[in-house]
C-alpha cells in the first residue's frame, strides 16, 4: 500500500528510535566492566572487581533489604486491594463506577512531584494525631497506593475475557459462591493476579520520585543510588548497582509477559497505568 | 441456582454456607464488601492527602520563627502573582513539556505505525517488548545512563568528537531535554501503536479503491483516526515532564517547576506552604490539558 521509498523510511525511523531506546542502556551494561573510575570512553575493559565491592558494601545491603521488604509489603496490600476493587467493578453496575478506575490512576497520573508533596503533607499532619512517622510504613502506604491501579488493571483485562458462562455452569452444577469462587473464578485469574503482583513489585522497587518524600532516614535501594549518582568516586558501583537493577527488574517483567500471553498485558496496563482512566 | 435453592433457612447449616447465602442475597453486602476497602484506601490515604496539599498551600510561613502558622491567608498566592520568577520557571517548563512532548511523538511514529502496519505477528509482539522493556527499568539508571552518555569525554562527546566537535551538553537544557524525551519516550509509543492497530484495513482499501495515494490516505484517513491515540500519548509525556523534579539537577543546571517545588518544601528554604501553592501550578495546567484531551476524544483511546 505504501510506496517503496516511504516503507524504506519507517523502517529508518523505527530503527533510530530503537537504538535510541538501546544504546544507553548497552552503555550501563558496559561500563559495569570498566577497570577505571572516570567515566571516560573508551572503558578500560573487563574487570568484576566492582561486583565484589559492591556485595561487600554494608550499606548497600541494607538499602536492598529495606527495597525488598517495602515492595512486599506494597505488594501484598495491592494485590487484596487492586482484586477486590476489580471484582466489584466487574460484576456490579453502580453510580460511579467509571470514577472508580479513575481515582485509582490518579496518584500515577498526576504530576510526580504533587502526589509526593501531598503524602508527604499529610504525613506531617498525621503524626500528631496517630503518630505516623516519616519511614518504612510511610513508604509501603504510599507505594500500595500507586500499586493498586496495576493490579487492578491486570485482574480487571482478564476478567472481561473470561466468559460469564464458566461461573454459571458451575453453579447450575451446584457449586455455591465460594466453590465457584475457588475452583473457576479463582484458576482463571491466577495468572492475571501473580503478574499483577510481579508488576506492583517491579514499580514499587523502582520508585524513587515518592519515596524521597516519605523516607525520612530510611534508605532504599534507589535513594542508594540517588545519594551516589553525584559522588565521582563511587561511580564504579553505581556502574554495578545500575546493572544489576536494570537486570532485576526485566526478570519479572519477561515473566508477567509470559502470564500475560503476550506483551500486550504488560503493555496495556503500563499504557493505562499512566493515564488518566 | 444452588444457593438460591437452598434458601429455605435452617440454623443447622454451616457459617461459611450461610454467610455466602446472605452474601448472595444482598449485593449490596457483597458490594460493599469488594469495593469498600479500596475505595476507603484510596479517599483515606490519597484524596485525603491532596487535600492536606490544597489546604497547606493557604498557611503561610514566619520568616522569623521559620514555622508554619496555620491561619488562612492568600500570601503565597500572591506571591506568586507578583514574582516573575514563577512565570519564568512555569513557561520554561511548559515549553520543555511541549518540546519532550513533540519530540517523542516525532520518534514514536515510525515505530508504531511499523509494529502495527508492517511488521509479522512474531516481530510485532518482539517490538512490542522492545518498548516496554526500557519502561520498566529503573528510573535513576535511565537518567544515570545519560549521565554517562554526556559527562564530558563520555561516548557522546567522543562520537562527535571525530568530527571534531565537542558539544559540551553536560549541565545544558537541552541535555535535560534529551534525558527526558528517552524515558519518556516508551509511555508515548504504546498508545500510539494501539491507536495505529486500531486503524481498519477495509478504511484503507476504500481509500486506495477511491483514487487517493498512500500520502493522502495518510493524510486524510489514517491521521484523523489515530489522533485520539496520540492525544492520548502525549498525556503521559507532558504530565511527567511536569512533574520531574529529580532529573533536572542531575543532568543540568536548569531551574524547571518541579524541583523549584522540591527544592522550597526541602532543604534550607523549608517552605512548604509557598511548596504546596506552586504545586497547583503542574496541577492546574494537567487539569486544563486533561480538558482539552477529553474534549478530543482521548480517554476513549486509552
Amino acid at each position: 500500500m505504501e510506496s517503496r521509498f516511504v516503507r524504506i523510511a519507517v523502517r529508518v525511523g523505527a530503527g533510530l528510535t530503537l537504538a535510541f531506546l538501546y544504546v544507553p542502556l548497552v552503555i550501563v551494561v558496559v561500563y559495569a566492566f570498566n577497570k577505571s573510575v572516570s567515566g571516560s570512553w573508551p572503558p578500560q575493559l573487563f574487570t568484576l572487581k566492582w561486583f565484589s565491592v559492591a556485595w561487600q558494601d554494608a550499606t548497600l545491603k541494607g538499602a536492598l533489604r529495606t527495597s525488598v521488604i517495602a515492595a512486599i509489603c506494597a505488594t501484598g496490600i495491592a494485590l487484596v486491594l487492586g482484586s477486590l476493587a476489580s471484582f466489584a467493578v466487574h460484576k456490579f453496575a453502580f453510580f460511579g463506577r467509571d470514577a472508580v478506575s479513575f481515582i485509582l490512576v490518579l496518584p500515577i497520573a498526576l504530576p510526580g512531584i504533587v502526589t509526593a508533596l501531598a503524602l508527604s503533607s499529610a504525613v506531617e499532619s498525621s503524626r500528631t494525631s496517630i503518630g505516623l512517622t516519616f519511614g518504612l510504613a510511610a513508604i509501603v502506604l504510599g507505594h500500595a497506593t500507586f500499586c493498586v491501579v496495576v493490579v487492578y488493571n491486570n485482574v480487571v483485562a482478564r476478567l472481561r475475557r473470561t466468559p460469564g458462562s464458566l461461573t454459571e455452569a458451575s453453579m447450575d452444577l451446584g457449586g455455591d459462591g465460594p466453590t465457584t469462587f475457588r475452583r473457576v473464578t479463582l484458576p482463571n485469574l491466577r495468572t492475571a493476579i501473580i503478574a499483577g503482583a510481579l508488576l506492583a513489585f517491579g514499580l514499587s522497587f523502582d520508585e524513587i520520585v515518592v519515596t524521597k518524600y516519605l523516607a525520612g532516614t530510611v534508605l532504599t535501594l534507589p535513594l542508594w543510588i540517588y545519594g551516589n549518582i553525584q559522588r565521582p568516586f563511587n561511580r564504579p558501583i553505581v556502574n554495578v548497582v545500575a546493572l544489576v537493577v536494570l537486570v532485576v527488574s526485566i526478570i519479572p517483567i519477561y515473566i508477567a509477559q509470559h502470564l500475560t500471553g503476550t506483551a500486550q498485558g504488560v503493555a496495556s496496563v503500563e499504557a493505562e497505568e499512566a493515564g488518566p482512566g | 441456582m444452588a444457593t438460591a435453592s437452598a434458601a429455605p433457612s435452617s440454623a443447622r447449616r454451616p457459617l461459611k454456607r450461610r454467610a455466602s447465602a446472605f452474601l448472595f442475597r444482598h449485593r449490596g453486602a457483597q458490594l460493599t464488601f469488594t469495593l469498600g476497602p479500596t475505595l476507603s484506601w484510596m479517599v483515606v490515604i490519597y484524596l485525603f492527602s491532596l487535600a492536606v496539599l490544597l489546604v497547606s498551600s493557604f498557611w503561610t510561613l514566619n520568616p522569623l520563627t521559620a514555622q508554619v502558622e496555620h491561619t488562612w491567608s492568600l500570601r503565597n498566592y500572591q506571591t506568586i502573582l507578583h514574582g516573575s520568577v514563577y512565570w519564568r520557571v512555569t513557561f520554561r517548563t511548559v515549553v520543555l513539556a511541549a518540546a519532550v512532548t513533540f519530540t517523542d511523538v516525532l520518534l514514536a511514529f515510525p515505530l508504531a505505525y511499523y509494529a502495527a502496519r508492517m511488521a509479522s505477528p512474531r516481530i510485532r509482539n518482539a517490538l512490542l517488548f522492545a518498548v516496554v522493556m526500557p519502561l520498566w527499568a529503573n528510573y535513576l539508571v535511565k537518567v544515570f545512563a545519560w549521565k554517562t552518555m554526556l559527562g564530558g569525554d563520555g561516548p557522546v562527546d567522543a562520537f562527535f568528537g571525530v568530527f571534531g566537535w565537542h558539544p559540551g551538553l553536560s549541565s545544558s537544557i537541552l541535555s535535560l531535554w534529551i534525558v527526558l524525551s528517552y524515558i519518556w519516550l516508551p509511555y508515548v509509543i504504546l498508545p500510539i501503536l494501539a491507536a495505529f492497530e486500531r486503524v481498519p484495513d477495509s478504511y484503507l482499501e476504500a481509500s486506495g479503491d477511491l483514487g487517493a495515494r498512500s500520502g493522502r490516505t495518510f493524510r486524510k484517513i489514517v491521521l484523523p483516526l489515530v489522533m485520539p491515540g496520540v492525544v492520548a500519548a502525549t498525556i503521559f509525556s507532558f504530565s511527567l515532564t511536569l512533574g520531574d523534579y529529580l532529573a533536572a539537577p542531575l543532568v543540568s543546571k536548569t531551574l524547571v517547576l518541579g524541583n523549584m517545588i522540591d527544592q522550597l518544601a526541602g532543604g534550607t528554604a523549608n517552605n512548604k506552604p509557598l511548596a504546596a501553592a506552586i504545586s497547583m501550578i503542574p496541577l492546574a495546567i494537567m487539569g486544563i490539558y486533561l480538558l482539552i484531551a477529553r474534549a478530543m476524544h482521548a480517554f476513549e483511546a486509552l
